[in-house]
């Protein structure tokens, strides 16, 4: 069976419909599948709703997205650097349901694990323990939060196999690793794809059994806060 | 215009520094406690996670070294250090949930006398999202505030009961303030420490809190 596919928008082939739930990797700019992103600007799929732990910037990763009106909503736990994310919130035109960044994780590592909802204390007295189910344990107070089951997984990793075997490069891995594995069909992005066998099999941060297609491309990988320090006097 | 008493946000991130003890793993949030970072004690070795993927965050890259894989929870450019390690979200947050971390340093909006902090909102106004603030207050070992002990308004910040959307309620265990740092008790605050210049009558003024000895 081939996994590897041509182009971002050859991957998404048959996968993509109006009002579906896709799980999104990346963490600020860091490691977003940034292919299959614009891929899905052009094919145009509406009513979108988006799991992804940021939202983009204006006119970068989901905020292209956004700039289309292909969202409807997003859930996610940090939106401060999108502009026009506010403006469409702020005005009613966009849902937002806020989770903890943990909680997130987890209600992804959870859905691809098969576990349908788990407890935590993360934001137990909180606006985000409203309307959730209570439960104490060991005389301590904590919530239970639903596993996320998304439609499609869209993942940037570094490199991959054919078999789907891949490989994070640092921070890049973050929500990646979770997102793909919550999806029913997961779409992976690579900067290289690399003979079968040239990758360690103790060394695959996520084995391809969670990848169901693979594309290579250019990634542009933009910075969102360059922050250096000058070099001492030798 | 204001006077030279009391910690500036280098005086309260070096204050901040002193609660770090030899071994702990610690999770600085945005702003003043980045700043800690650079007063670490001589002797004294932390490993500094950020919540995005990393354990040993190094400081900012020379110019011409940035790598866009490699940033902070606050999106900024960084640098790993012989001991670090790299991991997924998940992971990242099962070590700050499971209470792997020894302690946070965190800003805030808010502070009320039982422990409860406000850092992530506020209705109508700010409207960017917790992060992970609610995790790491609910998983860390122990939680210190770093903030200014008045808003821009002279409005105190460490209140009776926070009137902002809460981060998480009684998860404060010291607050750390240009004016000195306070221990969140049974009943109320206590003094720890004043600034250098500031009086304890001048501490109690600026805090609408109870402040029980």
């Amino acid at each position: 069976m081939n996994k590897v596919y041509p182009s971002a928008a050859a991957a998404l082939d048959g996968l993509l419909k109006d009002g579906m739930l896709i799980a999104a990797g990346g963490f600020g700019l860091c490691g977003i599948p940034e292919l299959l992103i614009a891929a899905i600007r052009d094919a145009g799929t509406k009513g979108l709703t988006v799991a992804s732990n940021n939202a983009g910037v204006d006119g970068f990763g989901l905020g292209q997205l956004l700039e289309t009106r292909q969202v409807k909503k997003m859930i996610s736990s940090y939106v401060g650097e999108n502009a026009e994310f506010m403006r469409q919130y702020l005005s009613g035109e966009l849902e937002l349901e806020f989770n903890p960044q943990g909680t997130l994780a987890e209600r992804m590592r959870a859905g691809g694990a098969g576990i349908p909802g788990f407890y935590t204390a993360t934001g137990v007295g909180t606006v985000i323990a409203e309307g959730k189910e209570h439960h104490d344990f060991d005389g301590k107070t904590y919530i239970l939060e639903r596993g996320i089951v998304a439609d499609l997984s869209i993942v940037k990793a570094w490199k991959a196999d054919p078999s789907g075997n891949l490989v994070f490069r640092k921070t890049a891995r973050n929500f990646n690793v979770p997102a793909a594995t919550c999806g029913k069909t997961c779409v992976v992005e690579v900067e290289e794809i690399v003979p079968l066998g040239s990758l360690d099999p103790d060394a695959i941060h996520l084995p391809g059994i969670y990848v169901h297609r693979i594309v290579q491309g250019q990634h542009e990988k933009r910075i969102e806060q360059r922050t250096v320090r000058k070099r001492e006097a030798v | 215009m204001s006077e030279a008493k009391g910690w500036d946000r280098n005086g309260m991130a070096a204050r901040a520094a002193q609660e770090l003890r030899d071994g702990m793993y610690v999770n600085l949030g945005i702003g003043i406690p980045t700043l800690v970072a650079n007063y670490i004690p001589q002797g004294v070795n932390v490993t500094l996670q950020s919540e995005n993927g990393m354990l040993g965050m190094g400081p900012f890259p020379y110019e011409g070294e940035e790598d866009p894989d490699l940033i902070n929870a606050g999106k900024q450019t960084i640098t790993e250090l012989p001991q670090t390690a790299y991991f997924d979200s998940a992971t990242s947050f099962a070590m700050i949930r499971g209470g792997k971390i020894a302690m946070a340093i965190l800003g805030a909006m808010e502070v009320a006398e039982n422990g409860d902090l406000a850092n992530w909102m506020i209705p109508g106004k700010l409207v960017k999202g917790m992060g992970g603030a609610m995790d790491l207050v609910a998983g860390v070992g122990r939680v210190v505030v770093v903030m200014d002990h008045t808003s821009k308004h002279g409005e105190s910040k460490v209140l009776k009961a926070c009137t902002l959307p809460l981060t998480g309620k009684g998860v404060v265990d010291r607050i750390i303030t240009n004016l000195g740092v306070l221990d969140v008790g049974h009943k109320g605050l206590h003094i720890v420490e004043l600034a250098p210049g500031v009086t304890e009558a001048e501490l109690r003024a600026a805090t609408e809190a109870t402040i029980v000895d």
